[in-house]
């Protein structure tokens, strides 16, 4: 006999029926069901296969804390792995699988192991799969995933939206159960901002399924009164379906609330899951207590389950898991399961079991005094264990109590309080009263209706050592109660390492049920008490919570957002090809017909040089500096001097930090007396700005001096190349530029196109006669086009990231591989620059033995000798005819650039006494592709080493 | 986690980028018998358990530089002042 639907009674609507599908099989249940309940009703006990041994399992509980009945869920895009059968709420065309099988549930050849049992005992994949290595990754891990497995994630994208919240209350009361009723009510009273929580579909706790009697009336109806109340005050916000996973610093609490989990597919606009941010006041815990089952041979068998999961299904859901159920209990709530079975027509009796005759259903249990009876299910309650892992996220760990055989939650102090069950008490009337009084924040206490108690007393019994079967301490990892002590005497004996050993209390499930049960076990085995063995670390999240609650409306193009410069526009029409640079789209490369990154590059590297490109340099940080003290400012900040520098000129600068490492370089340019613009390199932007507002406010705040990002409003364009002047000359107004009036490193402002203000930098970065014009960023892509049409005659070019870094390579300019974090200012060639007449950030620290000694690596250009060699980056540098070591290492290679000038590929390379090497012919080795080649160090201006090109 | 900014009233703590000790003063010395105050200033740090002053950048506000103080062992926010405040403060205590 498996289960079955009752005649009579439940929270089921017996009016709306509902057709799923489990394996492939049609089944049906009702409004109200969990797939879990329906299942069982269908006469389904079989769910699942355990991880190790691919033993059958079906349901063992009836809610969050499930190890066994863990299904794929949905399928597609929605398809969600290990979602637990007892928290699904059954809906119209639902679709699961199990998992963990195969072929079938049915039948599974993963099953065999079982015969091999033996061998697989605590610690068998450590003892066994050890040698040879080398079969480590590529045989053993890839058979050990395929055989022991949970769930698989699609590999389609989850199409549903997901939302992030916040929330504020003065109390938020975890679990709606009696206490949390109470204390919400409480709390509610008294006018502040209650929130209650409570992760099952429908509020009410344990009043949804045990009879109880309250002011008068039903436990059910005193619930529904109650939360009537509640619902209908404005103070109040009522959240089922909401889990609350974790305790974070400041009294906030992590929440995900199923919206639209109970659906086939969410309605518009509205998201499947909600992820919260509960900033609490103070917190009540009212999330009642877990029920431990008893270990004992065969307490696996589909039809096995806690005595409350079995008055649970019958109670709410009207459904049987069996006829005749022998109920094996430690304690006195074992006795309800026994009278509410009863009451529904069922033959339950009290047995005292040894082992559960049965393999994918029970099919009789022999007793104690060696007997054996006929029965279809087995009730077991091995007492209860408040649910205290919220109240240990934190670092307290939890507190014995030999009375109740349970740990009960830690005192962390009035934000946040354990009330009810949770709390370790048992009693009906015990559970209002304290729900009460932790809840009233202000006044005086609510007052705590009558109602029916039961004395509550356990007998400690954990593991019945007659039971010759199997008998499982942690289900979802296939422990037995014969795994701990072996770990213990394999000198395994604390608890987080026989956790380890054993996996007992990992996965999904986090060892919901079977903790306590292991701690017995191992204190037994080890000869300690249960305090002395203490619990492992409870850590968020109590339950799992999806990726995509996680990620919120993070995810594809909102994963983070987009920076377009003001010529985005304008690069699109010339054709570009775009790169992601941190935040930033920038033009890489600008192909014509035909061409590949590389062969567009090039072409923009010829025609720039050979006649004028413009590029877009937008993306540089440019902080706008004003006030007395900008000169001053600057020069704490540079390396070198800036106060000196004559208004309408630029001047390049190297920033260090504190430890004397390069931080940042760029040209910055004075306006006037007072005012500065400084540029930063694009990835440094940000960090710089801090940089400023640190030293400024930190260090030197008698300073009088302002700094803005002006970054995004302005649009910046590099014009270069021979034909630069005469481009610009056709824009700019009044006088033609010149050598006098706009000599190389000049900075003016100035107007072009008749009337629009501009700044015009006579910098270069390019190595050639170059300028960069700065205007008003929404002039930018107007500009860039007015630009193209005035470099016509001169074959213009837009060129990219690529010819820019190709270029500076070419011409042995430092950049980002260059300054990695790692070098001086000395190691760039540019110690000449440090300014040894005044405080700057990194001065003293700069000068420091090691970070002057001669024999760092330092910047060297190389090339390759024979001429069809390509050098890579991060290529090592060895001297010649050293063997690749550690020892022998001199350097690498930082950067590379095949040049269209000389035809060769270029390289910039850190290499130690660079400086002393220029000449020498080393050896290039690059570990990655185990190539070597000869190559040539040479000084880092591959191109125009005399600069001649910046004057012509 | 909340943190009271004297400019901008109480806000999470995401808006906010942490950078270490606030309590070592940088030297204003730079000549050679200052090394071992500069050593000190840019390595040495305490890592105490309870309360400690870490400048905070209020970067997603008014991204004015604050010192916070916080409990290491419980993560309360005790206090949070302009870092100008708080180095004035520093020199009144010398």
């Amino acid at each position: 006999m498996t289960g079955f639907r009752l005649d009579r009674g439940g929270l089921i609507d017996r009016t709306q029926k509902l057709d799923f599908s489990f394996d492939g099989a049609s089944h049906s249940g009702f409004a109200g069901d969990t797939l879990a309940s329906a299942l069982i009703a269908s006469g389904r006990q079989l769910m699942g296969r355990s991880f190790k041994y691919h033993r059958p399992r079906g349901v063992i509980t009836a809610g969050a804390a499930e190890p066994n009945a863990l299904v794929e869920l949905r399928q597609g895009g929605r398809k969600e792995a290990n979602t637990r059968a007892t928290m699904i709420e059954l809906y119209d065309g639902l679709v699961a699988q199990s998992q963990n099988r195969w072929p079938s549930l049915d039948f599974d050849m993963g099953a065999i192991t079982s015969l091999a049992s033996s061998i697989f005992v605590a610690g068998f994949y450590y003892k066994t799969f050890m040698w040879p290595k080398s079969f480590w990754e590529k045989i053993y891990e890839p058979l050990i995933r395929k055989a022991a497995g949970l769930g698989t994630a699609s590999q389609e994208a989850d199409p549903d939206r997901y939302e992030k919240a916040y929330s504020h209350c003065e109390l938020l009361v975890i679990g709606s159960g009696p206490a949390g009723l109470m204390a919400a009510l409480a709390g509610a009273r008294s006018g502040v901002r209650v929130i209650l929580a409570d992760e099952g579909a429908r509020l009410g706790g344990s009043l949804l399924f045990e009879n109880e009697e309250i002011a008068g009336q039903s436990g059910f109806d005193w619930a529904q009164a109650v939360i009537a109340e509640l619902a209908s005050m404005s103070n109040v916000t009522l959240m089922p379906r909401t889990t609350i996973f974790g305790w974070f610093d400041g009294n906030v609490f992590g929440a995900v609330e199923r919206v639209a989990d109970h659906v086939a597919i969410p309605p518009h606009n509205i998201p499947r899951q909600r992820y919260w941010r509960i900033f609490a006041g103070k917190a009540v815990l009212a999330a009642g207590a877990e029920e431990r089952p008893i270990v004992f041979g065969g307490n696996d068998v589909p039809g096995v389950m806690t005595a409350s999961a079995m008055r649970h299904y019958a109670n709410r859901y009207a459904v049987a898991a069996g006829q005749n159920i022998a109920v094996f209990t430690n304690n006195t709530s074992g006795q309800r399961t026994i009278r509410d079975l009863q009451s529904h027509g069922l033959n339950a009796f009290a047995a005292n079991i040894v082992d559960v005759k049965g393999r994918k259903g029970v099919e009789a249990a022999v007793l104690s005094d060696g007997s054996r009876v006929h029965c279809d299910a087995v009730a077991m309650s091995g007492g209860w264990s408040p649910i205290v892992s919220l109240m240990c996220h934190r670092g307290a760990r939890p507190v014995w109590n030999d009375t109740l055989s349970a740990f009960l939650p830690p005192d962390v102090g009035p934000q946040f309080v354990a009330a009810g069950s949770a709390a370790g008490k048992f009693v009906l009337s015990d559970c209002l009263a304290d729900g009460a009084a932790k809840g009233t924040l202000k006044g005086k206490v609510l007052a705590t209706p009558k109602c029916r108690d039961e004395t509550f007393e356990i007998t400690p019994m954990w593991w019945v050592k007659q039971s010759k079967g199997k008998a499982f301490v942690d289900y979802q990892n296939d422990a037995t109660a014969k795994d701990l002590p072996l770990a213990a005497r394999e000198g395994y004996n604390h608890i987080e390492l026989a956790k380890r050993y054993t996996t007992t209390g990992m996965a999904t499930d986090q060892g919901k049920l079977g903790n306590v049960n292991a701690i017995a076990i191992l204190a037994e085995a080890t000869g300690k008490s249960i305090p002395e063995i203490g619990t492992t670390t409870f850590r968020p999240f109590y339950t799992p919570v999806s990726f995509g609650a996680l990620a919120g409306p993070f995810c594809g193009q909102h994963f983070q957002p987009v920076r377009k410069t003001p010529l985005h526009e304008w690069a699109e029409e010339q054709g570009a090809v775009f790169v992601e640079t941190g935040l930033w789209m920038r033009s890489a490369w600008f192909p014509q017909q035909g061409e590949d990154w590389l062969a567009s590059a090039s072409r923009e590297v010829l025609a720039t040089r050979s006649g004028v490109g413009l590029c877009d340099v937008s993306t540089l940080g440019k902080i706008d500096v004003q006030g007395k003290d900008a000169g001053r400012f600057l020069d704490i900040l540079y390396c070198n001097t800036f106060s000196t520098l004559a208004v309408g000129k630029a001047r390049y600068g190297l920033m260090l930090r504190e430890d004397g490492i390069v931080m940042d370089d760029g040209t910055t340019s004075r306006l006037a007396d007072d005012h500065f613009v400084m540029t930063t390199t694009t990835a440094n932007a940000a960090k710089v700005m801090s940089h400023l507002e640190f030293v400024h406010q930190a260090h030197f705040p008698e300073l009088d001096v302002t700094y803005t990002s002006v970054t995004e409003q302005w649009a910046q364009m590099a014009i270069a190349g021979p034909r630069a002047r005469e481009t610009l000359n056709k824009i700019i107004d009044g006088a033609a530029l010149d050598d006098v009036n706009t000599p190389y490193m000049a900075a003016r402002e100035v107007t072009i196109l008749g009337g629009m203000s501009a700044r015009l930098f006579r910098i270069s970065f390019s190595g050639e006669h170059a300028y960069e014009l700065a205007v008003p960023a929404d002039f930018g892509g107007g500009v860039a086009r007015a630009i193209m049409q005035a470099g016509a005659a001169f074959r213009i070019v837009p060129y990219g990231v690529e010819a820019l870094s190709i270029m500076r390579v070419e011409k042995g300019h430092v950049a980002g591989g260059e300054l990695n974090g790692t070098t001086t200012a000395g190691d760039l060639g540019l110690g000449k620059m440090m300014s040894t007449k005044k405080d700057y950030i990194g001065r003293m620290m700069a000068g420091r033995g090691g970070l002057v000694d001669p024999q760092r690596q330092c910047v060297v250009g190389i090339r390759p000798l024979d001429k069809k060699d390509k050098l890579r980056s991060g290529s090592h540098l060895l001297t010649r005819g050293a063997k690749p070591s550690l020892a022998n290492d001199q350097g690498y290679i930082t950067s590379v650039a095949w040049s269209p000038m000389l035809k060769i590929w270029l390289g910039l390379a850190l290499l130690s006494h660079g400086r002393t090497r220029i000449g020498e012919v080393v050896q290039v080795y690059d570990g990655l592709r185990n190539q070597h080649m000869l190559a040539e160090i040479c000084k880092p201006a591959h191109f125009d080493p005399e600069n001649a090109r910046l004057h012509v | 986690m909340l943190i009271t900014c004297p400019h901008c009233g109480t806000r999470p703590v995401e808006e906010f980028i942490f950078n270490g000790d606030a309590a070592p003063s940088r030297p204003r010395k730079v000549d050679s018998d200052s090394a071992g105050q500069w050593f000190e200033y840019v390595y040495l740090r305490d890592n105490p358990k309870g309360w400690m002053d870490e400048y905070a950048h209020h970067s997603g506000g008014c991204r004015q530089w604050l010192v916070v103080t916080r409990n290491t062992g419980t993560h309360e926010v005790k206090a949070a002042v302009a870092v100008g405040d708080y180095v004035r403060g520093k020199a009144k205590l010398k």
